[in-house]
């Protein structure tokens, strides 16, 4: 069979199953198991009212069953055996790998990355979001400061590869050093702040995000407000802290908290740059030095990721609603 | 404590859109203004060219002697309260009050000082420590008042400030206006509305706009009782002034006109020979009108009746003479009339005359 003749008929299988499910199982329930007849057609069509829910959630529960609930429950599991999965080692997993100062480098790194990239993401997104909102030009900035976002992370990490590199004829920032007659340096090798000019590619790419959103909230916010401050002799300064900022601080701290687990996520820009190297690990990438070696300890870092990760996401979960 | 003098002021949105123009206007000390028109003949416009949030594209503008065209708001010393309270979401109801005065810098103690005495003038004690979202809509109007009272301006500027409340409510705080400019009595204020009742009842001097400019300036009885022009006329009062074309058959100390729909008009405003046979409008108010056994000003068959209670509207069929249907009112219950024919007339005394449109009172 031709590829195309079988994607075609994936789709008429998958989308004509889809509708079926919904059609049959619902049909299912008004005729055969609360038929809306005779004496009972008050209390049947209560019921069915009650289950159709369900039958319509039911395909995603089982999914997200299958693909999300499984596997961490599988990883916990699998974070208790040794590196051939056949021995039990109860935490013995989480009690070397917390002793081994790769680990905590990494676990050091991470909390870098989490304080300074949404921090600084964040700000420079509101910055721009302001200082464009009422400039004519400011749609054209916006979309170049957007674009970043469309690279991928390794994508992105090539680019800033280059911008780093040691020949002056090739790094922009060794031929500015060049220029100015200093030796050529390799900012990835710099102990600690090495870190920062890797995390600076994420924050080139996440400011587009930041940006977007909070300018979107900028707009919203009353314009009546804003006139009634000027009105009050607040200056510019005080307007954008005073008024602007506590009106979006919802959204703020949303923007910050999904930036937050992103950068949690990220593996691929630190295995670009350095492959961890330099002291310049991060969790995910220390995760992936293990991973297919001994994925006993993979996935228990995997799931000290998780621990991380879920206290950040109920707080961004919580906002979110709240902000609507 | 402040006069403004508006000379000529104009505005022009964007180089093309001209929205005013022409305006001259000076406003007394103490003075209660307030600015009616049709909706969207340029009142927000005015007022916030007064309030400095829109520029001033033609004319100057002084208050209290000081030409502010290119000062700030912060410091024309005026407060403005918006139709939508436009209240700081964030900040509890006295952080919204103490606001100008932190700017300012003022003393902790005289801004609590500020702060109270406003509240009590408008009780809102109770709800100091509260957000605004855990307000009525009344109470919220109220703490955007007591926001411009904080500030101690020279002049108060309200953009229809009572149009979102429910009608029990804007009568009341109708009312509390009124007091407040009692309280406040050389504080000049400046307000905008859409609703005839607050502009003839607060009002010392109401400003008409129309097609750009200034139609009429008087106080709320002046401009009832003597109209500049047809579109005056038509604008206070409601229901509105019914007109009637006619020719002037006698002049002199008393006009006789007769109406085009076959009655005839005896009006006070006094004409000159010249002016015999010249085609003019009769304006009747609604009001004004009593029945009549003969000799009437207007003739005509009920369409259709609303009893009011205290008053009762009568409307007549369509006529082919006059613009719109003729309506009279009628103190009282009048039943079964409806079908009839009925003769109304009117004192000479309420009789307008309108000759292109303006009034001959203003010849
Ligand atoms: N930024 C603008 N650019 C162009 N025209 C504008 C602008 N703002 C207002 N206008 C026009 O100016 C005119 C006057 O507007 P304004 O808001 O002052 O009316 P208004 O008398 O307050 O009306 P309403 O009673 O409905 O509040 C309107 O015709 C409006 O379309
Ligand atoms: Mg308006």
């Amino acid at each position: 069979m031709s590829p195309i003749l079988q994607g075609v008929l994936t789709i008429i299988i998958g989308v004509g199953g889809c509708l079926a499910y919904f059609y049959g199982s619902n049909l299912v329930l008004d005729r055969v198991v609360f038929p809306a007849r005779n004496d009972d057609q008050g209390r049947n069509i209560r019921r069915a009212t009650m289950v159709r829910p369900w039958l319509f959630l039911l395909p995603a529960i089982l999914a997200l069953g299958l693909y999300l609930v499984y596997p961490v429950v599988g990883s916990f599991i699998r974070s208790l055996y040794d590196r051939s999965g056949s021995n039990f080692v109860g935490l013995g997993n989480y009690l070397e790998m917390f002793q081994e100062s790769g680990f905590r480098v990494a676990v050091f790194n991470n909390f870098l990355w989490i304080l300074f990239v949404p921090a600084a993401s964040t700000f420079f997104g509101l910055l721009v979001a302001q200082l464009t909102d009422r400039l004519s030009w400011g749609a054209i900035a916006k979309s170049l400061i957007f674009m970043p976002m469309a690279i991928s992370f390794v994508g992105a990490s090539l680019i800033w590869k280059f911008v780093y590199a040691g020949d002056p004829a090739i790094g922009i920032i060794n031929a500015i050093g060049a220029y100015f007659g200093a030796a050529p340096v390799d900012p990835l090798q710099i102990p600690f702040w090495n870190n920062f000019f890797i995390m600076i590619i994420m924050v080139w790419m996440q400011t587009g995000f930041a940006m977007v959103i909070l300018s979107a909230a900028l707009r919203g916010i009353p314009e009546e407000t804003i006139e009634a401050a000027i009105i009050d002799g607040a200056n510019p300064f005080q307007l954008f802290f005073k008024i602007k900022v506590p009106q979006i601080a919802g959204t703020i701290a949303v923007v910050w908290t999904t930036i937050t687990f992103l950068t949690l996520k990220v593996f691929d820009i630190v295995y670009t740059m350095t492959g961890g190297n330099f002291d310049t690990d991060i969790l995910p990438s220390y995760m992936m030095d293990y991973m297919f070696r001994d994925d006993g300890r993979a996935t228990a870092v995997a799931f000290v990721i998780m621990v991380i990760v879920t206290p950040v996401m109920i707080y961004n979960i919580r906002q979110a609603r709240k902000d609507v | 404590m402040a006069d403004l003098k508006l000379t000529d002021v104009g505005k022009t949105y964007g180089g093309t859109v001209e929205v005013l123009k022409h305006i001259d206007l000076d406003i007394e000390a103490g003075e209660l203004i307030v600015f009616v028109g049709p909706s969207g003949c340029g009142k927000s416009t005015l007022l916030r060219m007064i309030a400095g949030l829109e520029k001033i594209t033609a004319g100057t503008l002084d208050i209290a002697g000081q030409r502010v065209n290119d000062v700030p708001p912060a410091q024309r010393g005026i407060a403005m309260v918006f139709q939508s309270y436009a209240l700081y979401p964030h900040m509890t109801v006295r952080d919204n009050m103490s606001f100008a005065l932190q700017i300012a810098k003022k003393s902790k103690a005289e801004i609590t000082e500020a702060v109270e005495r406003a509240a009590r003038m408008l009780q809102l004690t109770p709800y100091l420590d509260r957000l605004p979202k855990a307000l009525s809509g009344g109470q919220r109007q109220r703490v955007a008042i007591g926001r411009a009272i904080v500030r101690d301006p020279k002049v108060f500027l309200f953009d229809e400030p009572l149009s979102n409340l429910d009608a029990a409510l804007r009568v009341a705080t109708r009312i509390e206006i009124a007091q407040l400019k009692e309280q406040m009595p050389d504080r000049t204020m400046i307000y905008v509305t859409h609703d005839q009742v607050e502009a003839m009842t607060l009002a010392t001097r109401i400003v008409v706009l129309a097609n750009k400019g200034i139609a009429q300036v008087g106080s709320p009885l002046e401009l009832y009782e003597r109209p500049k022009s047809e579109f005056v006329a038509q604008f206070i009062g409601s229901p509105a002034m019914n007109l009637l074309p006619g020719e002037i058959t006698g002049t002199g100390m008393r006009t006789t006109v007769r109406l085009a729909g076959g009655g005839t008009a005896v009006s006070d405003v006094s004409t000159s020979d010249a002016d015999m046979g010249m085609q003019v409008n009769v304006g009747v108010r609604p009001e004004d009108c009593t029945i009549a056994r003969q000799a009437a000003v207007y003739s005509g068959k009920v369409a259709l009746t609303e009893a009011l209670g205290e008053v009762t509207l009568l409307h007549f069929d369509p006529d082919e003479h006059a613009q719109e249907p003729v309506i009279a009112k009628l103190p009282g219950i009048h039943k079964g009339l409806r079908g009839e024919t009925v003769k109304l007339s009117v004192d000479p005394a309420k009789v307008h005359l309108f000759a292109q449109g303006t009034s001959l009172l203003y010849r």
